[in-house]
């Protein structure tokens, strides 16, 4: 059951629906009764993503389709470089899946600059990723969907670390009509380190779902892992976060955190926090809040002379900003300042 | 300056205030004391705005303009400056940049122009020198993982860069050791000037030993049951708020 499979076979009965437990928040199947036609090519020109000219390469896929090649996403041992990787939607009502391979040489350094760009609307796209790190390999993925109104879309990414491999992940959505950004990772232990972080800033009817598990296979491994949520109007925040500590995985670190703000009463967030740990000798925390905005700590602002919008953003931005602190790639942490700062002054 | 009359006010519909009447000249200190629960804390936040703290009668004006139709944010740009009795932590604001964005929104409201980054730099750390506040603290999270101590100061140096014309101290003085009490102390006298008014609301005469005040007021039961010179003070150090709390 996945999109995936229902748009190749164009059998809408075999989307995830919400009898099976983990889409119970994202249902596709009581939305999408028909699946749309195959997205056309496309040949029209690519303008400025959300991370402009920043990197050396850009990858791009449009309507499912690579444009160019992949290669910059197969690094040899020692190599590095920075890449944009592009998924866009030029064609509305129309559906396309993609699979990409990405491979990191021993030593390797790759940042990513992912992001999902919906010009159209009405479309359905899957993206699954295959990211493979070797031993001492380094990732960060720096992740924009910006999915279009209307767009149903889903991104799945299986992650394989080699031993002392370091993979950092920072998502950052404002949603679509039903939005899933799904990571699953293979932890060997052996020294390799991941970080899983994530915001989601939403409004109107948005929905986004940022699912991630871990799989501690080995010991010696760390995760560590921060997400952060605000939701507005009526829209809906998923977060599904598993950590699975293996028999025998000893002296594994984990630590996962998800905070949540609902600014409306009509707004919706789902969390699923989970540890399962099989092994004796671990480190394993986890922690959840969703609330309201400290009225009491806004009401200290405005008697300093701050009005009450001014105040309500800095706090919010203050909020979420501990997340993009965490990104090491700076001009991708500017990025996401602004992007930030644009959806929470809108 | 400030002008409190026949004020009424409740909380969750119990009268806390009853009619209390107040006047604080320009260039004065008054002093408000009174025994826990008698409505000292409820006067703060009906003068600042805070929800939750429901005006049922009178009045009270700063320099004859209403304030209590204000907006908090307004209150403060007509420079009323509550020094809170527990400052609040702001996680992943810098105090400076806090008190900047404060001191700016302040300057708008009253159709002044911003503060440049380096005038506004060069204020902050001569303050934060008189109050022997490290510069590097400013550059945390405003008064996250701060000392009790460390927040009372914290309250001073933002009055110190906004300079207030009314000053409304909330206990200003509870969690201080002698040393932080004097410096606090010493911060609070460098801005008495002719033209600002100060609220010292204490339940202990010890921070009165360095702030001198020109009145004491004693609080009891909603509504000022005495008022003296300083020596009333030093009355109510020895005899306690026993007889006031009575007769209220």
């Amino acid at each position: 059951m996945s999109l995936a499979t229902a748009l190749k076979s164009g059998d809408a009965g075999l989307l995830p629906s919400k009898r099976d437990e983990d889409w119970k928040w994202t249902d596709l199947r009581g939305l999408l009764r028909v699946l749309p036609p195959p997205s056309p090519p496309s040949e029209a020109a690519l303008t400025a993503g959300p991370f402009g000219d920043l990197g050396e390469i850009e990858v791009g896929i449009v309507n499912g389709r690579l444009r160019g090649d992949a290669s910059a996403l197969i690094l040899k041992p020692g190599e590095k470089r920075v890449v944009r990787l592009r998924f866009v939607a030029q064609s509305a009502d129309s559906s396309h899946s993609v699979q990409l391979a990405i491979q990191l040489g021993k030593g390797a350094d790759l940042t990513l600059l992912e992001s999902y760009e919906g010009l159209a609307g009405g479309y359905v796209a899957d993206a699954a990723l295959d990211i493979s790190l070797a031993k001492g390999a380094a990732l960060e993925r720096i992740v924009v969907a910006a999915d279009g109104e209307g767009a149903v879309s889903v991104s799945s990414t299986q992650v394989a670390l080699g031993p002392e491999a370091r993979f950092a992940q920072t998502l950052l959505t404002d949603g679509a009509k039903r939005q899933r950004i799904e990571t699953h990772v293979a932890h060997p232990g052996a020294g390799a380190s991941v970080r899983l972080d994530g915001v989601y800033l939403l409004s109107g009817q948005h929905h986004a779902d940022l699912t991630t598990m871990v799989e501690h296979g080995g010991v010696d491994g760390t995760t560590d892992q921060l997400t952060k949520g605000v939701v507005r109007g009526q829209s809906r925040g998923v977060f599904q976060g598993r950590i699975v500590v293996e028999e025998g995985a000893d002296r594994t670190d984990a630590r996962m955190r998800h905070n949540a703000l609902i600014l409306s009463d009509r707004a919706e967030v789902d969390a699923k926090p989970e540890l399962l740990i099989f092994a004796d000798d671990v480190q394993c925390a986890h922690g959840n809040t969703i609330g309201a905005l400290d009225e009491e700590a806004l009401f200290y602002m405005r008697q300093r002379g701050l009005p009450e919008t001014e105040a309500r953003a800095l706090l919010i931005e203050a909020f979420v900003g501990q997340v993009i602190e965490r990104i090491a790639y700076e001009p991708a942490r500017e990025v996401a300042r602004a992007w930030a700062a644009h959806r929470l002054r809108a | 300056m400030l002008s409190v009359s026949n004020l009424h006010a409740a909380v969750d519909g119990k009268a806390i205030l009853k009619g209390l009447t107040l006047d604080v000249p320009a260039g004065e200190v008054h002093a408000i004391m009174g025994p826990n629960g008698a409505g000292k804390s409820t006067l703060s936040y009906v003068l600042t705005g805070r929800h939750g703290y429901e005006v049922t009668d009178g009045g009270a004006t700063l320099d004859g303009e209403d304030l209590l139709a204000l907006e908090p944010n307004e209150r403060a740009a007509k420079g009323v400056f509550l020094s809170f009795q527990y400052p609040l932590e702001i996680p992943g604001v810098p105090a400076l940049t806090f008190i900047r964005t404060a001191l700016n929104a302040q300057r708008k409201a009253r159709g002044e122009k911003e503060i440049t980054a380096p005038e506004f730099l060069k204020l902050a750390r001569q303050k934060a020198g008189e109050l022997k506040i490290d510069f590097e603290m400013l550059k945390r999270a405003l008064n996250v993982g701060f000392s009790g101590g460390e927040k009372k100061r914290m309250e001073i140096f933002q009055m110190a860069m906004l300079a207030p014309r009314l000053l409304i101290l909330d206990e200003t003085d509870s969690g201080l050791d002698i040393d932080a009490l004097k410096i606090v102390a010493d911060g609070v006298n460098a801005m008495r000037d002719p033209d600002r008014a100060m609220l010292v609301i204490t339940h202990y005469q010890r921070l009165l030993d360095y702030l001198k005040p020109d009145k004491v007021h004693v609080l009891a039961g909603g509504r000022i049951a005495v008022t003296g010179g300083p020596d009333l003070a030093l009355e109510l150090e020895r005899e306690g708020y026993d007889k006031y709390a009575r007769a209220a």
